[in-house]
């Protein structure tokens, strides 16, 4: 099957069923989306689906053909940062850092439909993402300064 | 081109001590023009990049940031622009106190700070001396500004890169670090490592790329301490994907090209298991023997102050009594446990998780019968620790299976239920406590009982090897057994009770063994994850037998004690403590020293539904002179929400001697809609910098439980809080 990650497109021979998190990691080398539960429990995986956050971990390669599939090393450059993974910086989220790439896909799908969020917007959003450090205080920070960053006229050479 | 520091130096570090380098510059001149490392922590290279070597695993708690900052304080650098890297297992990380390389104990700021600021004193002298000499100025008119020596006098200045060379000649000199005029020390600094993990660059062991590794996964005995018996692999090795189906030492590996496949390979494997002795086991079966214990058997007597029997024997005294009960806890690191591993030419490579790379090596050395020097440990970033990781059978299993497999390169992968049902965990612990109290309210009697097992008894046999290193495999048994009598008073068991703080006539504290036979490993904050819910709630229920204010009455028995004071006045203040709480909300507050430092919360809890809403927190941390405060505040926020995972919901029940949870639905850490506004606030003074990785843990269940108590005149006395239903 063929399939569209980040802009690239991939010949795949692998089994329709594969939970497309392992063709990320196992068959792919992606490995910046991460494995936590298996059961989108914990959003550690959460990539984009058409813009749409969604659990790599349950979702079946098969089922993406002809969409278009984005994760973290797609976001944006890393040389030209995601304004959420700016304010991710700034505010000093990551601790062990291992969810915070799903904190960050999770966080800028949101965005994408609202870009100003509420406190509750947030909640709504963010609760399916697990952090055992315990960063939420400074997700919830960061999305505000990210949607912030977003309303600002952005620098040109910062625009992903 | 890249010179290997061991090359051009024999470094020894008397940590705590100052540094204390002997530079074999002969072999230096060979090759001097690309690095200059003075010191096994920090080089410089021609590039005019300063790198700094972690040596204390950061596992969140921001150690990489804190290493980095004091090397950047004494070479006048932006610690933003310093690279960092692992540390491999090397005898130049150990730790100081522990006496081998591992990361715990919220220990690394308090032992780590000095050596890397006098590593930068040092380069930094060195670097102004060279540039001095070169120039024929004295050094005393140099200074260090942005990465360049610098001549005001006579408008000269120098990158570091290119006096690399020339300050590698210098001999090393002990220079004193700085003691005030900070400039990067202090301040509230980003996290250096925060890039790299928003995205997808840091690689955590479960990325770790070997060309041609198979990723395994393993069956477990689902009893502890079972044994396999035999296995039929027919319809597994059938599988497309599915290399190899092998006994190892935990049971079955199944050996696929991803890990997906080996999953769906051990589904198709058959186990027949010996369960042995713990297929019984059921935890309230459990709390029934701690319970019949703390009743019946003497135990050890860890600690006596006063004459705790007499005291209890005077006349008019209130007589308090109650019991505490705590379950087993998994740690849940967000990376499942994993390690991958290859031999080459009998030599072993390993990539691992791990909270020390010393100790992954000194243990693979021991168990798998290698020589240390042919065991190379790669220190990756670890999604996760809280003391999980100080265990190495993730890495031992890769080991042992690459192996049984020839050698091939192969990535074991623990599931998420893996880590929840095969882990070893925070013990299950129960407290039976007595007070004493006068009519003035003054507390004359405090026996304190509890009953748990020994971590030590677990980790010690794995460790003796790692302590003694290179000694032959009978006598880390033999030193295992002789120190077995420490285990009877493994203060792992219950810290935090001796050293109650609060004035007492007497005190007595007993440790009543009971080995569950389950594994257990060090659990952020270990026993003051138990002990402090016990000592905290008891003081409260204390508090409210003398009709006083619990503030009030804990403050008035501190009195001997400013810095407990200094958080618990602190954590009042900033509650609002003295303002009547709102309707329907019930305000609690807890104090507790651990690991050196001293942290206190208020607690605001309301009702919905019948269950218990945990509002809002104010915690206050006295840990010295704050390096940084921003990570102080992180680390009292993750604190906070890994105490409420605990106070909330997190238990690990044995039923049948088998774990009943799964994953994050039945082992649910907080998530972000139960999360509370949390306040912190930093009691800093200039006493020694002292962790914050655990210390404001302890107080969060207890603080909790007496809002619960002040709002509801319910007293739960057993975690995860449940208040009983109405109907």
């Amino acid at each position: 099957m063929k399939l569209t990650i980040n802009g690239t497109t991939h010949e795949l021979d692998v089994p329709k069923d594969l939970p497309v998190l392992w063709v990320l990691r196992d068959v792919l080398g992606l490995t910046g989306t991460k494995f936590g539960c298996g059961m989108a429990l914990c959003g550690a995986c959460t990539v984009h689906v058409d813009g749409q956050a969604t659990r790599s971990c349950v979702t079946p390669v098969g089922s993406l053909e002809g969409r278009t599939l984005t994760t973290i090393e797609g976001l944006a450059p890393v040389e030209h940062p995601h304004p959420c993974q700016r304010a991710w910086v700034e505010k000093s989220v990551p601790q062990c850092g291992y969810c915070q790439s799903g904190q960050v896909m999770q966080a800028a799908a949101l965005l994408a439909t609202t870009p100003r969020p509420t406190d509750d917007d947030i909640t709504a959003a963010m609760s399916g993402n697990l952090c055992r450090c315990g960063t939420y205080p400074r997700i919830r920070a960061a999305i505000h300064r990210a949607a912030e960053l977003l309303a600002a006229p952005a620098p040109a050479k910062e625009t992903p | 081109m890249k010179l290997d520091r061991r090359d051009v130096l024999k470094a020894s570090l008397a940590l705590g001590g100052g540094l204390l380098l002997e530079l074999d510059t002969s072999a230096m001149a060979a090759d001097t023009a690309t690095t200059f490392a003075p010191s096994p922590l920090l080089r410089i290279t021609s590039d005019d990049l300063v790198h700094v070597v972690l040596a204390r695993v950061d596992m969140g708690q921001g150690t990489t940031t804190m290493h980095v900052q004091n090397v950047a304080e004494e070479l006048g650098v932006d610690p933003a622009t310093v690279r960092f890297e692992q540390s491999g297992a090397d005898h130049a990380y150990d730790h100081p106190q522990f006496g081998f390389q591992l990361t715990g104990g919220s220990t690394s700021t308090s032992v780590s700070w000095e050596p890397y600021q006098r590593a930068g004193a040092a380069a930094r002298q060195m670097l102004v001396t060279a540039a001095a000499r070169q120039w024929g100025v004295p050094a005393s008119e140099c200074h260090v500004e942005q990465g360049s020596v610098v001549h005001a006098a006579s408008a000269r200045s120098a990158r570091f890169g290119a006096l690399a060379s020339l300050a590698a000649r210098e001999s090393v000199p002990d220079v004193a670090p700085k003691t005030r005029n900070f400039t990067t020390l202090g301040t509230g600094i980003p996290r250096v490592d925060a890039p790299m993990k928003v995205n997808g660059t840091a690689e955590y062991g479960l990325d770790v790329k070997v060309p041609g590794a198979l990723v395994a996964v393993l069956l477990r005995c689902p009893v502890p301490r079972g044994t396999l018996v035999s296995f039929e692999a027919t319809a597994a090795r059938a599988l497309d994907g599915v290399r190899h189906v092998v006994q190892v030492p935990q049971g079955v590996a199944v050996v696929a090209t991803t890990y997906w496949h080996a999953k769906q390979g051990a589904a198709l494997v058959k186990c027949v298991w010996n369960e042995g002795e713990l297929a019984t086991l059921d935890s309230s079966t459990l709390l029934a023997k701690h319970r019949e214990l703390l009743r019946s058997a003497a135990g050890v007597r860890v600690h006596e102050h006063g004459e705790v029997k007499a005291s209890f024997e005077q006349s008019g005294l209130t007589v308090v009594e109650a019991e505490y009960a705590l379950p087993f806890l998994a740690h849940a690191t967000m990376e499942p446990q994993n390690a991958t591993a290859r031999f080459t030419d009998g030599k072993l490579e390993v990539w691992a998780p791990t909270q020390g790379p010393g100790i992954t090596q000194a243990v693979l050395a021991s168990a798998l019968d290698l020589p240390v020097r042919e065991i190379t440990v790669h220190q990756t970033w670890v999604g996760g620790g809280f003391g999980r990781r100080i265990a190495q059978d993730y890495a031992l299993e890769a080991a042992q299976l690459s192996r049984a497999l020839g050698g091939q390169a192969v990535k074991v992968v623990w599931s998420r239920e893996d880590d929840v049902q095969h882990s070893p965990y925070r013990p299950a612990a129960t407290h039976l406590v007595k007070g004493a109290l006068d009519a003035e309210g003054h507390v004359r009697a405090w026996h304190h009982r509890v009953a748990t097992q020994s971590i030590l008894a677990d980790v010690l046999p794995d460790f003796a090897g790692a302590l003694l290193p290179g000694a032959p495999a009978f006598v880390p048994r033999l030193v295992t057994s002789l120190i077995n009598g420490r285990i009877e008073r493994d203060d792992s068991a219950f810290e935090g009770v001796p050293n109650l703080p609060y004035l007492m006539d007497s005190l007595a504290v007993d440790f009543v063994r009971h080995e569950a036979g389950v594994r257990s490993m060090f659990w952020r904050s270990v026993a003051n994850s138990h002990t402090a819910f016990a000592t905290e709630s008891f003081v409260d229920e204390l508090a409210w037998a003398a009709k006083q204010d619990p503030f009030t009455f804990r403050r008035n028995l501190l009195w001997k004690q400013h810095r407990h004071r200094w958080v618990l006045e602190l954590a009042a203040e900033k509650a609002g403590w003295t303002t009547p709480a709102p309707a329907g909300v019930g305000r609690g507050i807890a104090v507790h020293q651990s690991f050196g430092s001293y942290a206190a919360a208020v607690a605001e809890v309301s009702l919905d539904d019948d269950s218990i809403r945990v509002d809002r927190l104010v915690m206050a941390i006295d840990c010295g002179r704050v390096l940084n405060p921003d990570i102080v505040k992180s680390q009292l926020e993750s604190c906070a929400i890994f105490g409420l995972s605990a106070t909330l919901h997190g238990a690990i029940t044995f039923a049948k001697g088998r774990v009943q949870q799964s994953n994050f639905h039945d082992y649910a850490p907080l998530r972000m809609n139960e999360c509370p506004r949390i306040e912190t606030y930093l009691r800093e003074n200039q006493a020694p910098p002292t962790g914050v990785g655990e210390p404001g843990l302890p107080v969060i269940a207890p603080a909790v439980a007496n809002a619960v108590y002040a709002l509801t005149r319910q007293r739960l006395r057993s975690l995860p809080l449940t208040l009983p239903s109405k109907g």
